[in-house]
């Protein structure tokens, strides 16, 4: 029915979550029944007939005992919720990190999204990949969320609930995937004016296909020895004072790291298909695609533009 | 039944309520005590949480006598009020001028000492997160004495022109009030700056 | 003094141009005229606020839709919630709660009048300020304009680094006003209910309606003060070069989030006890049974306000506090529901057992039953963190606070609007437009806000000004904006009914639901001094033991 189903858990902890709510929502749903049933009862039976002989009904002011009871009864369903929401808090924030565990670091931007892996020396950006885990021999990948501006909130409801990238603050989430496949997200924290386009691609692997994307983003970029004229023009541009492509002069940190922009299938943090035509525009006026995002028009001739792209399409 | 009084017969009955000045002013009171909850709050959490520049330790120093001063002037508007009340138009007088010289002269302090820290520390207010709060803290309690001091003076005003009697000594105890509740924040301010702080 | 149609009271004879009537009006101390106003200014903004969000519904209307640009969206969305709360919502709830106060406690005015037309004014002026930001807060690259940053205005989105210009200056300074404004208003109504009570009214005897309003400023007073403190906080940090909220110095945006829902959560507390207010005062005459357990209402109101202090970092779940704190605030904001529950409970058990008349204010009454019934157990849901996990800052909860700040306060607003038109007026509405009224709003509302759930639950955050297609957004969101113009629609007839019933309505008379509360012992409209001898009460409903002398309330409370 939809990508971002909440009740379509395809994670460890989101199935927790999911579980939960089951309850909450039974619980609430009989209550609603029940307290709906007497609302309509009243309405219904003691409603004014017509050719009422206008005389007040009886004057009752109040029930000692029934007071009680609907107090008394309410208590105890909260005390019931909360025991069963306490035991998935605890279980959630204070899961045990196994040896298997994937250290990510993902550092909110305005309005993309950085991916490190620390151990495994790749950076990346908008588009993860992590490897399903086998319950057997769990290997979920624990997350450092960080900001490098403002509030921002990691939310891909199928692999787990969301949790907020402050600036100056460390929080960690995990996920521990249990079935492949690709997952959508964005961004859930107003950011500023591209919040709405902060969107999320996580695809989750088998173990081999992971490792073999971490080898294949781990490699600096191969351009075969020759510099094109779009490297060049990359090169002496203000590219580079934003972007990063390993392996050549360009190390800027305030854009995404575009070493293997070709490996996305999707541009400026899922706001268009990854197609050359997009790209060209991208370049040209971003505010086309994404109005308001933080790449400014690079100004550049039609040539100029042509040669970037192209040499930009070789980054896989 | 506009203009009919609505009257149920029934005996005499005692009405008194409090006076609407006195309730008045201790809801002000409430919400000042809540702005200033959430200064002292933020003065505590950033505590030791500056990322450069001065620490307080290394250049507050006590204001002892200046607190003195201050706490002194509620005992003086104290019995300021109580002469009022008892009709004593003079020592009231009196006693409500040397209030106001105990709390310019606790101002004068808070002068003095910004001046040091400014000029001599290099501490202002965008320095870093302690210069922030500490200001800001201790800005808004001294704003607050300086309204007080503002409406002391008028009443001293008055008085001098002949104007206050024995009558006014409730409206006079209400706004003896808030100067005791600025007193009371400065104990609060003192023990979080100068005391738990440093 | 007849009770015929006389629309406002005057203090001199003879007829007076309309320079003298507007001077009158804008010097004026009465609490009638003040409560007006107060009433006026916030149905403009109702009207104002409902337009800005038929915008933004129509501009989701669609995926990719481009009615508006982002950056309108966002202006648009900030201002639509800062109204809404600010200027729509506070001033009508201070409007009615100024009108009827006095009146039923049997008091010439409120206790401080001159404070009262000072905080309407301050109030006014921060409406109009806010306003003015459309057309005055240009800054740095035309980046300026409305605010922006959310009706909450998290850190650091509002330091100067990410909003150049004043746009969110405005809303600083706007609210920090009319903040002001608020407190003073206050400090008036807790003077005024425990100084300004007519002989034999106890607190134990006052009218529902005067104890919620009383428990609704001691909230104001300990909740809008934060909100100010960090206001001015946030103007040091923009100004002064402070760095109270700024991260590159070791400032902590969280600390604004606490600061801020500190506020916010008691906020809509006040927000909602004067509705249940004139439920508590509407739904025992129109079923012609006195109110069931009113000690518990009091208990309960008071055991509100008191655990509200105590539940706001449930707004700040996903924020990565331990698992501590999120249980803390996981129970306090369970624990609210168990009063909460206990109230509607006792309203429902007021209408059992008696006679219900289904005129216009008892309508929007048994819907707000309904309604805030399931916006209470949508808040359960979201007090349950690991839910409110994948629920929090989604479609679900922009559901939630709308299914209770319109299903339960707005549609309460109504029921009281029509229910003391007549009292304020001196003129009957026209039953027949506000039923009209009531069904195209109940129609509109659920149309919108209870498919406006299912999005939140597909994974649709708030605050985007456009969205995905494909992820099974699309229908529900055309729903949700046509639901749009229904309540437009009623709100129209709602207008209409107000103005023509004041024009050519029928006259009222001083009590015309037979109900038993002092103020309907006085003319309609009142005159200037409400009563023209103070009363002395003996029991809780001083009107039925005046036209029930054989069995009147004292011999049973």
């Amino acid at each position: 029915m939809s990508p971002t189903n909440i009740f379509a858990p395809a994670s460890t902890s989101a199935k927790w979550i999911f579980d939960l709510s089951l309850f909450v929502l039974s619980v609430t749903a009989v209550i609603f029944v029940v307290v709906f049933a007497l609302l309509v009862y009243a309405v219904v039976k003691f409603r004014r007939r017509w050719g009422d002989d206008g005389r007040e009904p009886p004057q009752v002011y109040g029930s000692n005992q029934v007071e009680l009871a609907w107090t008394v009864i309410p208590v105890l369903i909260v005390v019931t919720l909360f025991l069963a929401t306490a035991r998935v808090v605890t279980a959630v924030q204070n899961a045990a990190r196994p040896a298997g565990a994937i250290e990510l670091i993902a550092i909110g931007h305005q309005y993309w999204w950085e991916y490190r892996f620390p151990g495994l020396n790749v950076v990346t950006a908008n588009e993860l990949h992590l490897p399903v885990s086998d319950p057997a021999r769990p290997s979920p990948t624990f997350i450092t969320l960080l900001s490098a501006d403002t509030d921002h909130s990691f939310w891909v409801p199928r692999l787990a609930g969301k949790t907020d990238l402050i600036p100056n603050r460390v929080n960690k989430m995990w996920i521990d995937p249990t079935e492949p496949g690709l997952y959508l997200g964005q961004c859930a924290q107003y950011c500023g004016t591209q919040h709405a386009k902060m969107l999320l691609r996580v695809y989750v692997d088998s173990r081999e296909a992971f490792d073999r994307w971490i080898k294949e983003q781990s490699q600096p970029a191969r351009t075969g020895g020759n510099v094109s004229v779009g490297q060049k023009i990359f090169e002496s541009t203000s590219c580079i004072n934003c972007h990063t492509v390993q392996g050549t002069v360009a190390n800027g940190r305030f854009g995404p790291d575009l070493t293997h922009l070709m490996s996305r299938e999707t541009l400026a943090a899922g706001a268009a298909p990854n197609t050359p035509e997009n790209l060209r525009l991208w370049i040209q006026n971003p505010d086309a695609l994404k109005p308001g995002s933080r790449m400014p028009p690079m100004g550049l001739g039609d040539r100029e533009l042509d040669a970037v792209t192209a040499y930009l399409l070789t980054l896989r | 039944m506009s203009a009919e009084p609505l009257v149920l017969p029934e005996p005499e009955i005692q009405w008194k309520l409090p006076p609407r000045g006195r309730v008045g002013m201790f809801g002000l009171i409430a919400a000042e005590a809540a702005i200033f909850t959430i200064f002292v709050v933020a003065y505590l959490f950033y505590i030791g949480k500056s990322v450069t520049g001065p620490t307080p330790r290394e250049i507050l120093r006590v204001p002892i006598f200046f607190t003195i001063c201050l706490l002194s002037s509620s005992v003086t508007i104290h019995f300021a009020v109580k002469a009022l009340s008892g009709g004593n138009i003079r020592a009231f007088a009196l006693r409500w001028i040397l209030t106001i010289a105990l709390g310019a002269a606790f101002l004068a302090g808070t002068v003095r000492e910004w001046r040091h820290l400014i000029y001599d520390e290099g501490l202002t207010i965008r320095t870093n997160l302690f210069g922030t709060t500490y200001y800001s803290l201790v800005g808004l309690h001294a704003f607050h004495v300086t309204v007080g001091l503002i409406a002391l003076a008028t009443v001293s005003l008055f008085s001098l022109l002949g104007y206050v009697r024995d009558e006014h000594a409730e409206p006079v105890g209400v706004l003896s009030l808030y100067w005791h509740f600025v007193d009371a924040v400065w104990v609060v301010v003192f023990t979080v700056v100068y005391v738990i702080g440093r | 003094m007849s009770t015929d149609a006389m629309p406002w009271p005057r203090s001199q004879p003879g007829a007076r141009s309309f320079p003298e009537k507007l001077h009158e009006w804008v010097t004026t101390v009465d609490h009638k005229r003040l409560g007006i106003m107060y009433i006026v200014y916030g149905l403009v903004f109702l009207l104002v606020g409902g337009i800005e969000a038929t915008i933004l519904r129509i501009q989701l209307m669609y995926p990719q839709n481009d009615f508006v640009s982002p950056q309108v969206f966002n202006r648009l969305f900030t201002m639509h919630g800062t109204t809404m709360i600010f200027f729509m919502a506070m001033p009508l709830v201070f409007g009615f709660a100024n009108y009827l106060i006095p009146l039923m406690i049997g008091a010439r005015d409120m206790a401080f009048p001159r404070l009262n037309a000072f905080s309407f004014w301050l109030t006014a002026f921060g409406g109009i300020f806010l306003y003015f930001s459309f057309l005055g807060a240009n800054g740095l690259y035309g980046a300026g304009n409305a605010p922006d940053v959310g009706w909450f205005a998290y850190a650091p989105l509002t330091s100067r680094t990410f909003s150049p210009g004043h746009s969110t200056d405005y809303w600083t300074l706007a609210l920090l006003v009319s903040g002001f404004g608020s407190i003073g208003t206050a400090i008036n109504i807790l003077a005024t209910v425990v100084c300004m009570r007519c002989p034999g009214m106890t607190l134990a005897k006052m009218p529902l309606f005067v104890w919620l309003c009383f428990v609704m400023g001691g909230l104001v007073i300990l909740a809008v003060s934060p909100l100010s403190a960090a206001q001015i906080m946030l103007l040091i940090d923009r100004y002064l070069g402070g760095h109270f909220f700024d991260t590159q110095a070791g400032g902590s945006a969280v600390v604004w989030m606490h600061f801020f829902w500190v506020f916010g959560h008691p906020e809509v507390y006040v927000l909602v006890l004067p509705a249940f207010a004139s439920a508590s005062e509407i739904i025992p005459v129109f079923s012609r049974k006195p109110i069931f357990g009113y000690p518990i209402m009091v208990a309960a109101t008071v055991a509100i306000a008191f655990i509200s202090l105590s539940v706001w970092a449930h707004h700040m779940f996903t924020v990565g506090m331990n698992s501590n704190g999120n249980i803390f605030f996981v129970v306090s904001t369970m624990a609210i529901a168990v009063p909460t529950g206990i109230k509607i409970f006792n309203w429902l058990a007021t209408m059992w057992g008696g006679k219900i008349d289904f005129e216009t204010p008892m309508l929007f009454c048994t819907a707000f039953l309904f309604q805030f019934l399931f916006a209470g157990l949508t808040g359960i849901m979201l007090g349950s963190a690991p839910f409110d996990w994948q629920l929090g800052n989604s479609y679900f909860v922009v559901a939630h606070f709308h299914y209770v700040i319109v299903g339960a306060i707005v549609f309460c607003l109504f029921a009281a609007f029509y229910y003391w038109f007549p009292k304020m007026s001196g003129m009957m509405y026209n039953e027949a437009l506000g039923k009209l009224h009531f069904v195209l709003f109940f129609i509109g509302f659920h149309l919108t806000f209870d498919v406006m759930h299912i999005p939140g639950l597909l994974g649709m955050p708030r605050r985007i000004y456009t969205y995905e297609p494909g992820r099974g957004w699309d229908t529900l969101n055309l729903i949700v904006t046509i639901g749009a113009f229904f309540q437009g629609l009623g709100i129209l007839v709602f207008v209409f009914n107000l103005l023509w019933s004041y024009f050519f309505g029928e006259a009222a008379g001083s009590d015309p639901w037979d109900a038993w509360t002092l103020e309907w012992s006085t003319a309609s409209p009142p005159p200037a001094y409400n009563f023209a001898v103070i009363p002395a009460v003996r029991s809780r409903r001083p009107l039925w033991d005046l036209k029930h002398p054989e069995d009147p309330d004292w011999r049973y409370e």
